[in-house]
Parts: structure tokens; C-alpha cells; sequence
């Protein structure tokens, strides 16, 4: 296809804005997918995508258009997820496509992870259409997320598109608006390659699977080409498309965006961002913002048996064939026994792979609370980078503890401003800019640790704002904090797994909180449980869980042995999901019970 | 040996006693019928407040219609009448039954022959329609003798009818007298606890059960707690066992198991047995029967079980059969609830051995030696039950 009639797009939409139902909607209407075919979120292949109505994995789909002039276009549309955890993924898909649709809910209007995607595909030199969903709702403003669009991006409110991906009113107008408005790809076909994989999976038949966008040149089957980042050769065993099934064509030209096999198993190889060229007189500059996964939260996860250790590891494993971005290795806790500590990009992963560990892979897991990188400034000179609590120095070896700082953006309706400063400031929130969007809404920009953020800090937003705010964030920098770590003594032993690093501030608070919260949870034993909490070897917090005194029930009803048999072994299957800490019983919730405690 | 001897010869807690009472065989005979139904009960009953008197008649034509179509167990050392409310049913009926029983099975010489009787229905009159009817044995539903408690446990009896039926039982000659008493209901204070406590002594009973208030799911009791009324208090319980237990070994009751004390000669022996893993035969609504490595059940509704019995076919629900060491898991699930314990047999061993066993041994819950496994804190049987279950099942 000639250059001129292709247009690469992405779609950028927040979570129930209607992303995928628009993708859906247009797949449809150019006739790439039949209707008996049709399904909901046809993209999104994933079951736990479609469960939760979001994207984890990016995808791209190459639709003919027949335009309204008669002329026929070649579009790829490339789906990305949205989320702040995949922002690396997204600006990767963003840098595969010319143009992006800018998709709101009418009702909803802009929200901070939408702003962030589009201030990033600004800044990547997209061409933006604005459009606006669901237009045909009852609670629908059109004019007013048009006029928060338009004070996003500039331009005229009267630029957005007006759609309803459900009933498909105004697809036909948004079509045309992207072989109108979206440039051409500009590559030159006949330069060396350099193509850009921007996502890739394992598919168990044909290895791992790269989806690229080829920038320059071609990329051909039987040809030998070259990851540049990783500096590895690969043959091309088969080129194609998605449509969403997929099309052997041999080929892929500059402009073209398509698929890649070469029968590699090692998803590690094949990165995303990496630069694709000839492995024979190739390019000499790579395309630029390749970076590595930088995981940003830390959780350590064990299995609730013992004996599930190994097929933990397995299951990691196998996530990660899918995954280059989840890291993690083996960690011992003298609670918890052999587990992994993980690294994820973000709150939303962490919760995924989790999720995906308990239902893919049938294992009952363990998670500790959520930590950051902490950097430990020895006395002696040196550092050490920190991934748990667990891991910090003694505090006579440390010198100084640096904390991960982000850049946040809250977006809220303006009557919740008051509300959502108190919540930043309660977590060492420092202001920055704020904005309004209209009237009503408001950007709010704050500098606050990582670590505030990675506990309950986004159910405090929700639930303050009624669900009205979103939050996006993005690294900034390390700074010194004044953090001490709080332990958590259970019958006068130190329990590793409940360790938490806080300021040194809110230590007393969160002892008394976190030892009050275990009092709650963890059930009566055979003896007396004390609860301490301690910095070093001073304690500052302490309850006790008094040993229970009855456990038994009165007669069997009419000699109904069975029936009180059953009700026995059903107890103590209840009792499975507890774990052995020292010899006192812990019930699972209990290690993550730091999340639930709020400031207060 | 025959049971009549060795109840007299041991002492109620007595190993030897609770091992001989593994070979009696027993019948329980559910009689459902109830003025009304009590807030804390969840048994399968007739409310007879609620649908008018049901036909005893027709009800006790199919007990005996059931117990004709048993099949042999050999003569019975143990009959107990249990609902419900046994003593709604006039003695002739009663004698009907323990006709039926004799004829089936016969009955040992110097047969435990006893029925559970509420204090508003008795009368002298009927207690002797009682030794009639060859009954040996009353157990009087006192529950409490504080009027705030007996009223909020739904009960119709004021505390002198408690002292009249005793006294009545004792006049027409029945030769073992024994009071139900339910403890920790949140109506109840210490002090009333104190003089229901005093108030059983002075009776100078032969045989006293002490059950804490059980809150079972979908009864009115646990409606009113989920709506906001007080529940019964773990501790508070233990508290009130532990007091009973003291002052009732200090009058001459022996603890023979959880919930049962007697006096020297009076342990009962349907009770004993049972726990000891003895066999019995089961007739009636809902009731429940263990021979022969199976446990088998009958229906609980009682349409159901009179339209089983008129067309002839025995009313069972469901039969659950258990092999050598399934019985064994029950010998020890039971026997853990006897003061003389269970014998030490390799599985009572092992357990004892393991991990969780250690745990209540150490923490004075339990105890081996002698050749018998025996809980010394008999209101954390059910914990040491539980771990006694899943250990000797992971070992073998």
C-alpha cells in the first residue's frame, strides 16, 4: 500500500470511557470482523482483561477503509493499555502511530491518566483527534468534555468528534476525520530497516511473537536481522498482520505495522522499544527511548503451603514468558518461609500477576505490604539499595535513608479540592501547580513519596472524592527522609514479614494503629499473645490477644455424629488459611493489614 | 458384663467403665412434638403452637411400624426418649414403643429405660403411667432456675415446678432423677448463675447436665443477635463451667464428660455409650442411628417420614458407611469428650505425638499416660478435636 493512504493510530481513553467498545465499533464498520464473530472487547484477549473491562497487553489491528471519496486507506489501529503502571508500554505504542484519538466519556469528561497518555502523545509529536463518547447518555455534557478537551489540547471545542461506540452514531464521521486529519506515515522504504517492536507475547506453538511498527525499509520472511538494544541476531521466520486473526503476508514495508516470528522462546530477547534492523549493512542509530522495565513496587509473595514453593517459581516463570517486565527472585522469611520477592511496575500490575498467580495457576498466596526502593546511605561510604523493609541496615551502619519521590496529577471536581489537599498533605504531599480544566474541574500537581502512595493512598482518593478523582504519576527523584522501620514483635519475636518503613513522624501512630489492627485479626490462641511494635529495641506500641478459654459446643443433636464431624474438619479447613508464625496462628489478612490503615 | 453391675461397681470417670460401655447397645427414640418451638432450638420438632396438636398416635403407629422393620441388633442395655419433648406423649404410647423394642430386640435385664421430661407436664398421675410403662430413668428440662432466664430461654416453667418435679419422680419411684441446666445466655448474671447452682444442690439429684448456650444458625436466637441483641460471651461461659464443675464435685458429682455429671451409680448409660463410640439403633423424626460401621439418617420432615413409613419403606435420608479407620477417627473425636478419656491406641498416639498435640499438652489442654489420651480442659475439646481429626487422617 502506498505510503499516503496508511494512517497508524492508537486510542487513548481512561478506564470505562468506552476504549474498547469504540475499537469494537470500528472493526465493525469497515467490515474487518463479521458480526458473527463479534463479541465484546474483541481485542482484548485476555479473560482478566475482559473480566475488568481494561488493556494489559497492547494489540494492533489492521482495518481496509473504503473512505468516502472512494478511496481506499490501510489503518492499524494499535491498542495500548492505559494504565500509569504501562506507561512505558503506552509512549512505545504512542511512538508506533502518526495520530491518536483522544477519547472521553461525555458524562465524565478528562480524567489524569487520560491527560497524562495525551500530554505524552503530544509531547511524541501526535497528531490528536478529540472525540467524545457516549454522547446518547442521559447524564451526558457534551459541550462541557469538548470544552475540557479543547482547553487540553487547544484548538476549537467544535474540533471534537461526537460518537456512541454502543449505538455507533458519528463512526462513520470518525472514520473520515482519520484519513483527513492523521498524517501519513513518513519512513523511507528504501533506507535499511529499522522497525520498533512495541509489544510482544508468547504464543506456545510459534515462540515469542513481536508486534512492530517498521519505520524504514522492509522487514522480510528468510531474512537475518538484528535487536539492536540487545545486540542479538534473529532469522525472520514469518511476517504479517492482525485483523484481528492473523495474515501471513511476507512482508512489511515502512509505514506498515504487523507481526514478527522467529521462533525465539525467550520473551527477554525480544524487548519492547528495542530497534529491529538488518543483521547485514543494518542501520547505524537505533530509533530512540528504548529504556529497560524499571519495577517501581515491591511485594514479597509466598505460598500459603510450604510445599507450593517450586510451583511458584514455575508459575512466575511462565508469567514471565509474557511479561519481560515482572522481575523477581527467591527471598526467605523467617515468617513466611521460601517465597519471591517481586517487583512490579505499579500498583494495578502487582494486583494482575497476583490475581493471574491465584486463578491461572490455582496457587494460595501470601502478600506482604508493598514497598518502594529504598536507598541506604552507609556510614561507611556505601549504598545499598533496598527492596524491603526486612533488608534495611541496622541503624548503626546507616547513615542516611533516600525514598523514591513522584510527580503527581490529581484530577477532581473542584468542590473536592479542600478534601484532596488534607489527603496529600496527611502523606507529605508537597503542592505544585494547579489547574482548572473548567470551572468545575480541577488539575492539582503534587511532588509526594512513592511509598505514600503504594498503600491505600488511591481508595482514600476514591473515597473521598465519590469516586470522582483520578490520579496519575510518574517518578521524579530520590530524597533524604527522616524513615525509621517499625517491627512487629508477635510473643516477643520479631516477625520480618510485618516490618514497615514510615516516617519517623508517624511511627508512634502507625505502632499503635498496625499493633491495634492485629489484635483484631488475629484470633485466640492456647496462650496469651502479646502484640509489640518496636523501633530497634525500643517498644513503642502493645496488646495482647488473651488465650481462648472455650471451644467446644454442647450435645450432638439426637446422635448426629456425622453432622459435628463435618462441622470439625470444616473448621479446621478453615483454619488452612492461616500460617504458623513462631508458634502462633496468623491469618492471611494480617499481612496485609498495613494497607488498610489509614491515617487517622 | 452387664451394665446394671458395673454402673454400680465404677465410678462414673472410670476407663474401664467407659470402655465397657463401648459394647452396650443403645435406642434412641426422637419424639418431636413441642408446645412450642424455643428461640435457641434447632432441632427437627412439630410446633404444635403453630399447626395445632399433631396426631401422636399416628406418629408413634409409625415408630413402632419402623422399629418392626430393623434389623436384628441383639437385646438393648440402653432405651432414651429424646426430643422434642418426650413427656408431650401420654405413657401409653411410651409403652407401645418400648413394646415394639422388646419385641425387635429385646431388652438386657436391668435396662436403662429413660425419658426427657418438661416440668409443666408432669404430674404424679403421669409419672406413674411412667413406671407403667417400665421407665427407669427421668431427665428433667430445669435449664436454669432464674425466672429473667428460664423466660428468656422461651421456656414455660417457673422454678418451683423444677423442685415439684423432682420430688414427684422421687415419690412414684423412679429410681434416677437427673436435671438439664442451660448456662450463659446473656439474661444470665453471676449471681443468678450462683443460686441456679445452689438450687440443683438442694434437689440432691442423681445425675446433672450442664450444656452452654449454643447460638445455631437459623434459629430466632440468632436472628435477635444479628439485629443487635447481646450474644453469649466465650469467656463468661468458661467462667460459669468452671464454677458449676466446682461446686458440683464438692456435692458428689462426678464429670464424666463435657457436659455430664453423676453421682456413683447413676452415670447414664445412653449417654456413656455414645460417646464411648457404642452402637445404636435410631427411630423417629430426624433421628440418627450407628451400626455397623454406618452412620445412617432419617428424614426430618415429618410429611416425609410418615409418607416413607406408609408406604413401607424405612425413612432414611442418607447412610454414610465407615471403614476401620474412619470409626477410628470417630472413637477418638468421641472419646476425647469422656473425663476417662480415649485409649491410647496408635492413632490416639500419633496424634499425641504430633505437632498440634504437643501444643495442647504443653499448654495443659491435654494429657497422655496410662494408656489413655484425656482432656483435662474440657471447654477446649472441640480445638483438640478438630487437630485429633486431620492429624491422624495426614498419617495415614
Amino acid at each position: 500500500m502506498d505510503q499516503s493512504r496508511i494512517r497508524n493510530f492508537s486510542i487513548i481513553a481512561h478506564i470505562d470511557h468506552g476504549k474498547s467498545t469504540l475499537a469494537d465499533r470500528l472493526l465493525e464498520r469497515t467490515g474487518a470482523i463479521s458480526e458473527r464473530d463479534m463479541r465484546d472487547q474483541v481485542l482484548d484477549e485476555m479473560d482478566l482483561e475482559r473480566e475488568r473491562g481494561i488493556t494489559i497487553k497492547a494489540n494492533a489491528v489492521r482495518i481496509d477503509y473504503t473512505a468516502a471519496n472512494g478511496d481506499e486507506y490501510e489503518l492499524n489501529l494499535i491498542d495500548t493499555p492505559g494504565h500509569v503502571d504501562f506507561s512505558y508500554e503506552v509512549s512505545r505504542s504512542l511512538a508506533a502511530c502518526e495520530g491518536a484519538l483522544l477519547l472521553v466519556d461525555a458524562s465524565q469528561g478528562v480524567e489524569a491518566q487520560t491527560l497524562a497518555n495525551a500530554y505524552l502523545a503530544v509531547e511524541s509529536g501526535l497528531e490528536i483527534i478529540p472525540v467524545v463518547n457516549k454522547i446518547d447518555l442521559a447524564a451526558a455534557d457534551p459541550d462541557r468534555a469538548a470544552g475540557e478537551l479543547s482547553g487540553v489540547l487547544g484548538g476549537d471545542p467544535g474540533d471534537a468528534v461526537m460518537v456512541s461506540a454502543k449505538s455507533g452514531a458519528g463512526i462513520d464521521d470518525l472514520l473520515e476525520a482519520i484519513v483527513e486529519t492523521l498524517p501519513p506515515p513518513g519512513g523511507r522504504p528504501e533506507a535499511p530497516l529499522r522497525a520498533l517492536v512495541f509489544d510482544s507475547y508468547y504464543d506456545t506453538y510459534r515462540g515469542v511473537v513481536a508486534l512492530v511498527r517498521v519505520v524504514d525499509g522492509s522487514l522480510t520472511e528468510g531474512e537475518r536481522v538484528r535487536l539492536m538494544a540487545r545486540g542479538v541476531d534473529l532469522d525472520v521466520d514469518e511476517v504479517g498482520v492482525r485483523r484481528p486473526k492473523i495474515e501471513r503476508t511476507g512482508s512489511l514495508v515502512a509505514g506498515e505495522v504487523g507481526y514478527l516470528m522467529t521462533g525465539v522462546k525467550d520473551i527477554g530477547l525480544i524487548r519492547v522499544g528495542d530497534t529491529l534492523t538488518n543483521a547485514d549493512k543494518g542501520a547505524s542509530e537505533p530509533l530512540s527511548g528504548y529504556d529497560e522495565p524499571k519495577p517501581m513496587v515491591f511485594s514479597g509473595l509466598f505460598p500459603t503451603d510450604g510445599d507450593d514453593f517450586e510451583r511458584l517459581r514455575e508459575a512466575l516463570d511462565k508469567l514471565r514468558l509474557n511479561d519481560s517486565s515482572l522481575l523477581y527472585q527467591a527471598e526467605t522469611s523467617r515468617a513466611l518461609g521460601f517465597g519471591f520477592r517481586v517487583g512490579f511496575l505499579g500498583l494495578l500490575h502487582m494486583e494482575i500477576v497476583r490475581e493471574r498467580l491465584e486463578r491461572e495457576y490455582s496457587l494460595d498466596l501470601v502478600a506482604t505490604a508493598p514497598s518502594v526502593e529504598y536507598r541506604a546511605n552507609l556510614v561507611d561510604g556505601g549504598q545499598q539499595i533496598v527492596h524491603g523493609p526486612q533488608d534495611l541496615p541496622d541503624s548503626g551502619r546507616l547513615l542516611s535513608i533516600e525514598e523514591p519521590y513522584v510527580k503527581v496529577m490529581i484530577i477532581t471536581p473542584s468542590q473536592y479540592i479542600g478534601t484532596v489537599m488534607e489527603l496529600v498533605q496527611s502523606r507529605r504531599g508537597e503542592m505544585g501547580e494547579m489547574n482548572y480544566l473548567s470551572p468545575e474541574r480541577v488539575e492539582l500537581h503534587y511532588l509526594m513519596p512513592l511509598a505514600e502512595i503504594v498503600f491505600d493512598f488511591f481508595d482514600m482518593l476514591k473515597s473521598r472524592t465519590r469516586g470522582y478523582a483520578s490520579l496519575d504519576y510518574e517518578p521524579a527523584e530520590y530524597r533524604i527522609s527522616d524513615l525509621v522501620r517499625v517491627d512487629i514483635l508477635l510473643n516477643a519475636q520479631s516477625v520480618d514479614a510485618f516490618s514497615t518503613v514510615v516516617h519517623k513522624d508517624r511511627a508512634y501512630a502507625y505502632g499503635r494503629a498496625m499493633v491495634h489492627k492485629l489484635r483484631e485479626l488475629i484470633p485466640r490462641q492456647l496462650f496469651d499473645v502479646p502484640i509489640q511494635a518496636a523501633i530497634g529495641s525500643r517498644i513503642i506500641a502493645r496488646e495482647t490477644v488473651k488465650a481462648k478459654r472455650k471451644d467446644v459446643t454442647a450435645k450432638c443433636y439426637g446422635g448426629d455424629i456425622t453432622r459435628k464431624r463435618k462441622l470439625l474438619e470444616r473448621q479446621k479447613e478453615g483454619k488452612k488459611r492461616m500460617k504458623m508464625v513462631g508458634s502462633v496462628e496468623v491469618p492471611q489478612e494480617a499481612f496485609v493489614a498495613a494497607l488498610r490503615i489509614s491515617e487517622d | 458384663m452387664d451394665p446394671t453391675d458395673s454402673t454400680a461397681e465404677y465410678p462414673p470417670d472410670s476407663p474401664v467403665l467407659a470402655d465397657l460401655a463401648a459394647s452396650w447397645k443403645s435406642a434412641y427414640i426422637h419424639v418431636p412434638f413441642c408446645a412450642r418451638r424455643c428461640p435457641y432450638c434447632d432441632f427437627a420438632i412439630v410446633d404444635e403452637s403453630a399447626g395445632g396438636a399433631a396426631d401422636h398416635t399416628t406418629y408413634i403407629g409409625a415408630v413402632a411400624a419402623e422399629i418392626g422393620m430393623a434389623a436384628d441388633f441383639g437385646p438393648l442395655d440402653a432405651v432414651n426418649f429424646g426430643g422434642g419433648t418426650p413427656s408431650r406423649l401420654a405413657p401409653e404410647l411410651l409403652e407401645r414403643v418400648i413394646g415394639a423394642l422388646e419385641v425387635q430386640f429385646g431388652l438386657s435385664e436391668g435396662a436403662e429405660m429413660s425419658l426427657e421430661v418438661n416440668p409443666e407436664d408432669w404430674s404424679d398421675e403421669y409419672g406413674r403411667g411412667l413406671v407403667d410403662a417400665g421407665l427407669t430413668r427421668v431427665s428433667i428440662g430445669a435449664q436454669s432456675f432464674d425466672p429473667a432466664v428460664l423466660d428468656a430461654l422461651g421456656r414455660l416453667h417457673d422454678p418451683d415446678a423444677i423442685a415439684r418435679t423432682v420430688s414427684g419422680v422421687r415419690t412414684v419411684g423412679i429410681s434416677s432423677v437427673g436435671i438439664d441446666l442451660i448456662f450463659g445466655h446473656p439474661a444470665e448474671t453471676a449471681a443468678s448463675w450462683e443460686r441456679s447452682i445452689a438450687a440443683a444442690m438442694a434437689l440432691e439429684v442423681d445425675h446433672i447436665s450442664t450444656y452452654s448456650l449454643t447460638v445455631e444458625p437459623g434459629t430466632a436466637l440468632s436472628r435477635e443477635i444479628r439485629a443487635g441483641a447481646p450474644a453469649p460471651d466465650d469467656d463468661v461461659q468458661a467462667d460459669r463451667y468452671h464454677r458449676f464443675c466446682d461446686v458440683a464435685s464438692g456435692h458428689g458429682f462426678v464429670r464424666y464428660e463435657v457436659s455430664n455429671h453423676a453421682r456413683d451409680g447413676h452415670v447414664c448409660r445412653y449417654n456413656l455409650s455414645t460417646w464411648a463410640h457404642g452402637e445404636y439403633v435410631a427411630f423417629g423424626l430426624g433421628a440418627h442411628d450407628h451400626r455397623w460401621g454406618r452412620r445412617e439418617r432419617n428424614h426430618r420432615r415429618l410429611d416425609r417420614y410418615l409418607g416413607a413409613i406408609e408406604a413401607g419403606e424405612r425413612p432414611r435420608v442418607g447412610v454414610e458407611h465407615l471403614d476401620d479407620f474412619h470409626q477410628e477417627r470417630d472413637r477418638l473425636m468421641l472419646g476425647l469428650r469422656l473425663a476417662a478419656g480415649t485409649p491410647l491406641t496408635p492413632t490416639a498416639e500419633r496424634f499425641a505425638a504430633s505437632e498440634a498435640g504437643r501444643r495442647f499438652i504443653q499448654a495443659g489442654i491435654l494429657e497422655a499416660g496410662d494408656g489413655r489420651l484425656r482432656i483435662i480442659e474440657p471447654m477446649m475439646t472441640d480445638a483438640v478435636a478438630r487437630e485429633a481429626l486431620s492429624v491422624s487422617w495426614h498419617d495415614c
